[in-house]
């Protein structure tokens, strides 16, 4: 057995080891239902009430993507623009990390004042949210491009464009990979958040109508479901980064005959 | 010390249409005029290279030593336009060094081959930007430019890493890879910045052959820089010999001995007599 086939198996016993535990131990202390539902329950309840959950699934998805999309879009034109150019970087960058350590969750309120309630307030969570770790990474990929790679091109009389293509962009590419997994994250956590405050559809809502109706074990089954799509999320973004940016990882596999 | 000089003086200041006979078009001559360069400012200020002038004919293979640091990587990016001169004119085909004017091919001193790229897209990427191949280069990635790469990396022996990365390649495989993307685009002034330097010496004998090949096959203009001597005879028409930092040239000789030459010459009492000159010399500049 491999090394990583060990872990994978290790990590998998951890994860089932934990769900057997908090089942056993409800058992043992006779955990009432109306505080924590026995993961069993859980499973029950999200499998009797998927149909009305599914449609909230897809509103989160649908949301969650949205707002990542179009902070995409932002983030890459900034970041391209911020990083191109060594003044705009040094002058903008003090201004992007003050911007990006503000608790974006506070832009939900305000959202709501301006576009009322429903998904339009969250899908723009989820791309404000988003925009400023992917602003920074490029910028920050751009910015540290090595002078001898650029130096290659223009001794051939490249134009800056073609030096942005060739050199700059795919060098930004493992850092604008890595920050779309933390985007992808945020992104999520946006949606979700919006949707609980101030929407009727998201599993967000579901939750809080649940719990409001004392559905404990709805509330955790919408638990379950949000870290089964972060993580999904996750993963799908992490495994595109290890096929578009594998060249910087450098794969080390030493043949042993 | 100063029997090469005759030579560069019969250059036309412009090479304004020259009556001579020969190459199919105009070869670039290149031209420094008291060009210097210093990093940096006040007290911080370094010379990288004194007021230093030379001339260098369509054609001309130089070869250019002398002690590190004295600034013979600042002369070819100089020549390249990636560095301006403080003082000074650098005189490409008569104009102001402007790279899009002409073709150059540049290997330079660091092999800095793209990391994301295979071996092969690396020494495709002059092909990709220079014209008249760019606007083939969708075409012809597949087909006609890749025999050519392939073609290359033969000559050097590395066709069978044409599909590698550069980080599986050795430091003296690197600069063979290097040297190609300096020479895939046939380019009309050469500049090379110690392009042998991390190689066994079988290898760089066997490369030497092949550049001469190539050298007489196109009569590119070549500026070469390298510490070898014996390698400055071989290749070169012309050797300079620059001051210790911050350099100037202070000697500039020709190379009387017809090409192709054949490598067992390096060997003979003549050519070590004169590389033995030219050691010594640089012993004296470095000592003083
Ligand atoms: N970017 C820079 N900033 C400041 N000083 C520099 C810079 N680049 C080069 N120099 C200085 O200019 C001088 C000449 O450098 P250069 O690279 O041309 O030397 P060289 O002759 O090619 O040496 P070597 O044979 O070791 O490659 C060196 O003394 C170096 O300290
Ligand atoms: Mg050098």
């Amino acid at each position: 057995m491999s090394d990583s086939q060990r872990i994978r198996l290790l990590s998998s016993s951890l994860i089932v080891g934990f769900f057997l535990m908090w089942e056993v131990l409800c058992i043992l202390l006779n955990v009432s239902d109306l505080v924590l539902p026995r993961p069993s329950e859980i499973i029950v309840t999200m499998w009797t009430r998927f149909p009305v959950l599914w449609p909230h699934i897809l509103q989160t998805l649908y949301s969650t993507l949205t707002g990542f999309t179009l902070g995409v879009i932002i983030g890459v034109v900034l970041g391209v623009m911020v990083g191109t150019s060594k003044i705009a970087y040094a002058v903008a960058y003090p201004l992007l990390v003050g911007f990006s350590s503000i608790p974006k969750v506070a832009v939900v309120p305000i959202f709501v004042l301006w576009f009322g309630s429903g998904t339009t307030p969250a899908i723009l969570t989820a791309m404000v949210i988003c925009v400023f770790p992917i602003v920074v990474n490029i910028a920050t990929g751009l910015a540290t491009t090595e002078p001898e790679l650029e130096d290659v091109f223009k001794t051939l009389g490249a134009s800056k464009s073609e030096i942005l293509w060739n050199v700059g962009l795919p060098r930004a590419m493992p850092y604008f990979f890595a920050s779309l997994k933390v985007a992808i994250t945020l992104s999520f956590v946006g949606a979700v958040l919006s949707e609980t405050v101030a929407s009727n559809m998201g599993i967000g809502n579901v939750m809080m109508t649940a719990s409001s109706n004392f559905q404990v074990s709805l509330v955790f089954a919408g638990l379950i479901i949000l870290a089964l799509m972060g993580v999904s999320l996750y993963a799908a973004f992490s495994w595109l980064e290890r096929r578009v940016t594998g060249w910087a990882t450098r794969g080390n596999d030493i043949a042993v005959t | 010390m100063s029997g090469g000089m005759n030579m560069s003086a019969s250059i036309p200041a412009t090479p304004a249409k020259p009556a001579m006979p020969g190459p199919v078009h105009i070869r670039p001559a290149l031209e420094l005029q008291d060009a210097s360069v210093v990093f940096g400012a006040g007290d911080k200020a370094v010379t990288a290279l004194s007021p230093t002038s030379l001339k260098m004919k369509s054609g001309d293979f130089l070869a250019l030593v002398g002690p590190s640091g004295c600034g013979k990587s600042t002369i070819l990016k100089l020549v390249s336009n990636l560095l301006h001169p403080s003082s000074g004119l650098v005189l490409v085909g008569g104009k102001e060094a402007k790279a899009k004017e002409l073709r150059i091919g540049m290997a330079f001193q660091n092999p800095t081959m793209l990391p994301w790229l295979t071996i092969e897209q690396n020494i495709m990427v002059p092909l990709k930007i220079v014209e008249p191949f760019k606007k083939t280069f969708r075409q012809d990635k597949k087909g006609a430019f890749r025999d050519r790469v392939h073609a290359l990396l033969r000559q050097v022996g590395l066709q069978d890493f044409a599909t590698h990365y550069p980080w599986q390649l050795s430091g003296g495989m690197l600069q063979r890879s290097n040297l190609c993307r300096a020479l895939i685009h046939e380019p009309d002034l050469l500049l090379l910045d110690e392009p042998f330097g991390a190689l066994d010496q079988f290898t760089r004998e066997e490369l030497w052959q092949i550049m001469q090949n190539l050298y007489l096959d196109r009569k590119p203009t070549v500026l070469l820089v390298t510490h070898d001597l014996r390698e400055a005879g071989y290749l070169a028409n012309r050797i300079c010999v620059m001051s210790a930092r911050p350099g100037r040239i202070i000697s500039d000789e020709p190379v009387n001995i017809p090409q192709p030459r054949d490598i067992g010459m390096i060997y003979s009492p003549e050519f070590v007599e004169m590389t033995q000159g030219l050691r010594e010399l640089i012993a004296q500049v470095r000592s003083t």
